[in-house]
């Protein structure tokens, strides 16, 4: 067993364990792009990253590929962390503002503002379809080709793949493909309709109307509300 | 399944590559390596590429079913490396630098004339399949500038009139016969 700090407390996990498996088991969430559970971690999106180390002389690592070590000091959500974080949601929407996941990740971390210009990527490169098709689907029907900016997936010689099972499971494990809803409101290249830390219906009711009791958003405003 | 009627159909519409040596380098190199843990793709790709001066996809192909590798595998690989080359390459390579220091000695020039000369772009194979002109950044000899790589061969200090000595026959030849 391998014992470490993960946010001040003191864990212990099975050796080679990562420190995201192990936040994932003490139920602290941490954003991912590129990992899933059933796939070898890639370490490609670096949304991720934890600190690591005593403060001032800490650093950033992915936590998806960085395993847990004897006496470690992790820090999931430090003051570093959440802006890290926040930089690359913000980039990760101005390259590719149609996905889904993508613009969730932006409401769910409140990142309100892009100040990059939107790219309209339709592949992040998180390398997520190649180790599906690979590891889950033993098909190897497609890879990275190409680099630097001009790295894709596809298919040998972009034709159609005669390893292809056509089991979808590339489509279905994409944080591209599933594009984002848009609302009621005008085109925006960031979303945001699920920002919800202040509940809408206060404008026009007393209470929440969504029966979630007790809203925290609620609570945080209630001597901020005007009597109705 | 009615849509894949013919799965292999895609790659064998490629039949045109004499498949005999290609085998015969499979055989060797599985010879060499037979007691490695890790196959050396990449020194395999660079036999055939040596060999047929570019990948043809069928050799690929036939690669992929002797060693067991998959294909999405070694055309990752043949696109990754600038070694290999997916389309036929002409018998003479030409690199001219276009590099700072080069660009600075007037490679643009160079360049030109080279483009001229052999009617051939870069980044393409002349139609008579003799040369393929490349431009590359910097090869680290900048104090050569301008410089051109001819057939793995640094040419530096070029003038315009050095590079007529340097493809000299070569070019001239051509012309006459074409
Ligand atoms: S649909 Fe084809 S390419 Fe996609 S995961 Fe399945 S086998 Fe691989
Ligand atoms: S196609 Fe989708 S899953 Fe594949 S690398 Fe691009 S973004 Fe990731
Ligand atoms: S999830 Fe760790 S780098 Fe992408
Ligand atoms: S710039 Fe041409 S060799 Fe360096």
């Amino acid at each position: 067993m391998v014992n470490f700090t993960l946010n001040g407390l003191e864990v212990s996990v099975e050796k080679g364990t990562t420190l995201l498996e192990a936040a994932d088991f003490y139920g602290i969430e941490i954003p991912t792009l590129c990992h899933d559970k059933g796939l070898s971690p890639y370490g490609a999106c670096r949304l991720c990253l934890v600190e690591i180390g005593t403060p001032g002389r800490s650093r950033l690592v992915s936590s998806c590929t960085y395993q847990a070590r004897e006496g470690l000091n992790v820090r999931t959500h430090s003051e570093r962390v959440i802006k890290a974080r926040k930089l690359l949601i913000e980039m990760y929407v101005a390259l590719c503002p149609s996905s889904k996941v993508i613009q969730c990740l932006a409401s769910k971390y409140h990142v309100t503002k892009v100040r990059f210009s939107p790219k309209h990527e339709d592949c992040i490169l998180c390398g997520l379809c190649v180790r599906m098709c690979d590891e889950q689907m033993q098909a190897k029907a497609i890879s990275f080709v190409n680099r630097g900016g001009r790295r894709l997936v596809s298919t040998p010689f972009a034709k159609k793949s005669e390893d292809c099972r056509l089991c979808g499971a590339c489509i279905y494990i994409c944080p591209a493909c599933q594009t984002r809803c848009q609302g009621p409101q005008e085109e925006n290249i960031l979303c945001n309709a699920c920002l919800n830390l202040e509940p809408p219906c206060l404008e026009k009711f007393e209470d929440v109307m969504c029966y979630m009791d007790p809203c925290v958003a609620c609570e945080l405003n209630t001597d901020k509300k005007p009597n109705k | 399944m009615g849509l894949r009627t013919n799965p292999k159909a895609c790659y064998r519409s490629y039949m045109k590559v004499d498949l005999t040596k290609i085998d015969q380098i499979i055989n060797q190199i599985i010879d060499k390596y037979k007691d490695d843990e890790d196959v050396p793709y990449i020194s395999i790709l660079q036999d055939i590429n040596d060999e047929y001066r570019y990948l043809p996809e069928e050799a690929l192909y036939r690669v992929s079913q002797k060693m067991e590798v998959s294909m999405s595998h070694l055309y990752s690989l043949a696109t990754f490396y600038k070694c290999f080359s997916l389309v036929p390459k002409g018998e003479h390579e030409i690199q001219v630098c276009m590099g700072t220091a080069c660009h600075v000695r007037g490679a643009s020039r160079i360049l030109e004339k080279v483009t001229r000369d052999l009617q051939v772009k870069p980044g393409k194979t002349s139609e008579n399949g003799k040369f393929s002109l490349e431009t590359v950044n910097c090869v680290g000899a900048c104090a050569q500038g301008p410089l051109v790589v001819f057939d793995g061969k640094y040419v530096g200090k070029l003038t315009l009139n050095k590079i007529e000595k340097m493809l000299g026959g070569n070019h001239e030849k051509d012309n006459k016969t074409s």
